[in-house]
């Protein structure tokens, strides 16, 4: 446990005094998403430990340095879990590597062998997961990680150290700031600490795996979905359709027999791989880019072959793809299409990470980040140029 | 007692135009001037604050919505939107120099997707219309406050209401993925939408829970619950509170979430019971609902372990539904515990604190203690999954005085929910009521950031002004004052 309030805020208003922007790092696991970050390097790391967690109240607040591992790892232990289930992107910590990576989960998705992925040097941290707002394989049905914020603690661009929500499960004084932080990608403030939401682990969980093409998958998906089956995450690749149920154990038997498929032996495996990318799908250095859709678009028809998630809401591609056509493809279907992973002239190309904003939102957006940090201190550029 | 907030003071010649604007945009039926006429718009839920508008319009297409804004923009006039009225935190009531804008007429269910699991709704669409409407898709809407046969989608964002599935189905922030907007100067915008996670800062949180202050609701597009086979409710009665407070930390601690986990102290169950014949136990000291659903198997599975924490928390008698129509004889009861209040006192305030559930015990032992202090009876509803409390104080605003010590005791519970690191509001909202009280829960920066994010929506502070986020100068009253003694 450290507590370094006053040492961050320090740095916040030095920085402010000199006008010299800071470039917010938890672990940095993350320093491949959004827009290439610039500024004064600010380490949150040292930040860090469990200020309050109650299993009964379904709560945990940690600080935002506080390793996702060290997090979950005390959430395990009372048969609890971050049901976002955010990715780490970073080598899983020793104790956890069996599981990870364990029998080949199959042949497009056996998770990477080799941890040096250079992917982030140190673990992902509280802060940076919930600042970069990503969310795993059980997002479809669980939500996703603004969902789970209930509170934070944030140090706004002038220094001072400002608390929204809280640490109930319900709250509605004021606007939900908490919940604007996840996904801001550290530009509105620097998070302290953050409370979240925790939900008991399933009691029982299975995988089945159908042999099925693109459209019939998507098809299925969605029909599932619309039926009371306990369903938490999809994964469709090379054919395969992988369908995990979790929840009491009678659910979660009837469901097997009602849908038929095949049983997947190291499920866990194979859902750690994809939630952490270390399938086979996602090495390389080609490109990555993430569209994210209404689920029930039929396959688009765009190069290469997709690896489908959440229902069929989000949809990976790889390789150096035509953006224009990408990000029109995207809209058109009603979503939006990012650079998840690229190198910065490659992202220059498409114009940035993230999909362009319609006019007056954008303007609203610029607003809310003069309002927060009226000097331009934190992360300039990271979600966009003007932000 | 009338509290209009803003200080905009329109002129006769504006005032005048305003008029003449209006009744350009909207039919003669469609438009309401004058005493008589706006006299049922004066007031929400919350029937103690009151305050007449200039006018109050009820468009029926939204450019004249769009018209509408664009005109009050030019002229500096203020709106606030209103749904069915049935807020409880005089969120929707009128501002004295401005008008109301009902989304009353926007009736429509736009569309219905049973394969993406979603509708698209007018904001007039009455929360439990959605679910009768999506049921032959075997489909529901999951927020379902207790008001849902009344109140609007429209004011269901603005608040972010609850309801007693919302443990296990989350509130209308979890469950609203698009809005169609109008900003205050009449520019309609999409926010969210059915792809996940939109670019850039996620507007529909803020907008979610915004109190008609940000932008005025046009069509929300809601994620819809496939229907379970079977649900089932477990009625448990407790001779002590504090004892049912624990059984619902232990059925949590058993790795349950239930569909449904409320509870009601003696006085609640007392008035609800006279009113509904639900069958409550009249001398248990409270009474706890706890619901499961799923298949047949998991309900079985689930209400055994259910049923088996109860037992063990000392519950005194168990009672489980046998068939459909008992479920929702039990919860029937629940539903209509304000009404039943209502029965019973010439006048009730209902609170809406959220604490953490350990401090359960202390809060009603608190709350009841205040009550003897104030001569003033409470019953007690608490939605004990997530913690929210609904203290109903009952007072007679006939009597001199009255009133002034309700909301003083009132003011009293809440300061004591942020005392144990609660909020005073779970998902009612702040509104005129509890203003001042925003003042005990944020510092002077805090209400500054919410100031900012007002501003970058709507820059001159014209919708819904005088709500929710109280002026500097009130709140260095109140500091100064201490509490909501004075307030
Ligand atoms: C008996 C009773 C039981 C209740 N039970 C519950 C409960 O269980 N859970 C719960 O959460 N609440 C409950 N409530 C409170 C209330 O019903 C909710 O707050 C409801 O969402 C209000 O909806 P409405 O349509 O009546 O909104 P209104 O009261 O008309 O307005 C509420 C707010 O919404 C704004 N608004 C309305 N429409 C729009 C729009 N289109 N765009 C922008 N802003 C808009 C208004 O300006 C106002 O600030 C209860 C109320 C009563 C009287």
């Amino acid at each position: 446990m450290n507590d370094l309030t006053e040492q961050l805020r320090e740095r916040v208003l030095a920085a402010a005094t000199a006008r010299a922007p800071l470039r917010i790092r938890g672990g940095g696991s993350k320093d491949f998403y959004g827009n290439p970050p610039s500024g004064e390097p600010l380490e949150t790391g040292g930040h860090r430990g469990i200020v309050a967690y109650e299993p009964t109240e379904l709560v945990v607040t940690a600080r935002c340095g506080t390793p996702l591992a060290e997090l979950e790892a005390a959430l395990e232990e009372k048969g609890q879990m971050l049901a976002f289930e955010p990715p780490r992107f970073s080598p899983l910590p020793a104790g956890e590597r069996g599981r990870g990576r364990g029998e080949a989960g199959g042949p497009a998705l056996s998770p990477n062998p080799s941890p040096a992925s250079g992917r982030g040097e140190l673990g992902a941290t509280v802060g940076g997961a919930i600042a970069a707002g990503l969310s795993g394989p059980r997002r479809a049905t669980a939500g996703a990680a603004r969902d789970f914020v209930l509170g934070v603690r944030l140090i706004d661009g002038r220094g001072e150290v400002l608390r929204f929500g809280g640490q109930v499960m319900k709250n509605v004084a004021g606007y939900d700031v908490s919940r604007l932080m996840a996904g801001a990608l550290g530009t509105l403030g620097l998070l302290l600490e953050v409370s979240l939401k925790v939900l008991p682990k399933p009691a029982a969980e299975a995988t089945l795996r159908f042999e099925l093409p693109q459209d019939k998958a998507l098809e299925a998906l969605n029909r599932w979905s619309g039926q009371p089956l306990p369903l938490s995450a999809s994964c469709w690749c090379d054919n395969l359709l992988s369908v995990r149920l979790s929840g009491a154990r009678a659910a979660v038997a009837a469901a097997r027999e009602r849908l038929g498929g095949e049983a997947l032996a190291d499920a866990d495996g194979f859902w750690q791989g994809l939630r952490e990318q270390q399938a086979d799908f996602f090495r390389g250095d080609a490109p990555l880019w993430r569209l994210s859709l209404p689920s029930k678009t039929p396959p688009l028809g765009l190069p290469g072959a997709p690896l489908i998630e959440w229902g069929g809401a989000q949809r990976w591609l790889r390789g150096e793809l035509p953006a224009a056509q990408l990000r029109e493809a995207a809209a058109q279907a009603g979503g939006h299409a990012t650079l998840f992973r690229a190198g910065e002239d490659e992202k220059r190309r498409a114009g940035g990470a993230f999909q362009p904003l319609a006019a007056p939102l954008m303007e609203i957006q610029r607003r809310l980040k003069q309002g927060f940090d009226p000097q331009g201190l934190f992360n300039p550029g990271r979600l966009h140029p003007d932000l | 007692m009338g509290a209009s907030g803003e200080q905009i003071q329109l002129g006769e010649a504006e005032v005048e135009r305003l008029v003449a604007g209006l009744r350009r945009i909207l039919a003669a039926d469609e438009l309401l001037l004058g005493r008589e006429e706006v006299t049922p718009y004066e007031c929400d839920g919350l029937t103690a604050y009151r305050q007449q508008p200039l006018a109050v319009a009820l468009p029926a297409r939204e450019e004249q919505v769009v018209e509408i804004l664009r005109l009050c923009h030019g002229l500096g006039v203020p709106v606030v939107a209103r749904g069915a009225g049935t807020g409880l935190s005089g969120g929707a009531m009128p501002v004295a120099q401005g008008i109301v804008l009902s989304l009353a007429k926007f009736m429509r269910i736009l569309d219905i997707d049973p394969l993406a699991r979603t509708a698209r709704v007018q904001p007039g669409v009455r929360n439990l219309a959605i679910s009768e409407a999506v049921a032959p898709y075997g489909f529901y809407y999951a927020p379902d406050p207790s008001s849902q046969i009344a109140c609007t989608l429209g004011g269901n964002v603005a608040e972010n209401s609850g309801g007693v599935h919302c443990l296990k189905y989350g509130l209308t922030v979890h469950n609203v993925l698009g809005l169609r907007v109008a900003l205050v100067d009449g520019t309609v915008v999409e926010i969210g939408g059915t792809a996940p996670d939109s670019p850039g800062y996620d507007l529909l949180a803020l907008m979610i829970g915004s109190e008609g202050m940000l932008g005025v609701v046009l069509e929300a597009t809601v994620r819809l619950t496939p229907k379970p086979q079977l649900a089932r409710v477990a009625m448990a009665s407790f001779d002590d509170v504090v004892k049912a407070g624990n059984a619902v930390a232990e059925i949590i601690a058993a790795g349950i979430i239930p569909a449904g986990l409320e509870m009601m102290d003696k006085p609640a169950t007392r008035a609800v019971e006279d009113f509904v014949h639900a069958g409550y136990d009249l001398e248990a000291e409270a009474i706890l609902l706890a619901e499961a659903d799923g298949t047949p198997e998991e309900v079985a599975e689930e209400m055994a372990a259910i049923c088996a924490v109860l037992e063990k928390s000392g519950a005194s008698s168990i009672r489980v539904s046998r068939d459909e129509a008992e479920r929702l004889l039990f919860w029937a009861g629940r539903k209509a515990a304000f009404p039943a209040v209502g029965r019973i006192t010439p006048d009730y305030l209902c609170m809406d604190g959220t604490i953490p559930r350990k401090h359960l015990a202390h809060v009603l032992t608190r709350i009841a203690e205040l009550s003897r202090e104030y001569g003033l009876r409470c019953a007690n509803v608490f939605h004990a999954g997530d913690g929210n409390l609904h203290p109903l104080i009952m007072f007679d605003a006939n009597r001199p005085g009255e009133i002034e010590r309700a909301t003083e005791y009132g003011g009293r519970i809440l300061e004591l929910s942020v005392e144990v690191g609660g909020t005073i509001t779970g998902e009612h909202g702040v509104g005129i009521e509890k203003i001042v009280q925003m003042c005990a829960q944020f510092s002077p920066e805090e209400l500054a950031a919410f100031r900012a994010v007002k501003a970058a929506f709507d820059p001159p502070g014209l919708l819904n002004p005088g709500k929710a986020v109280p002026t500097p100068r009130r709140c260095s009253e109140y500091r100064l004052t201490g509490s909501a003694r004075q307030g």
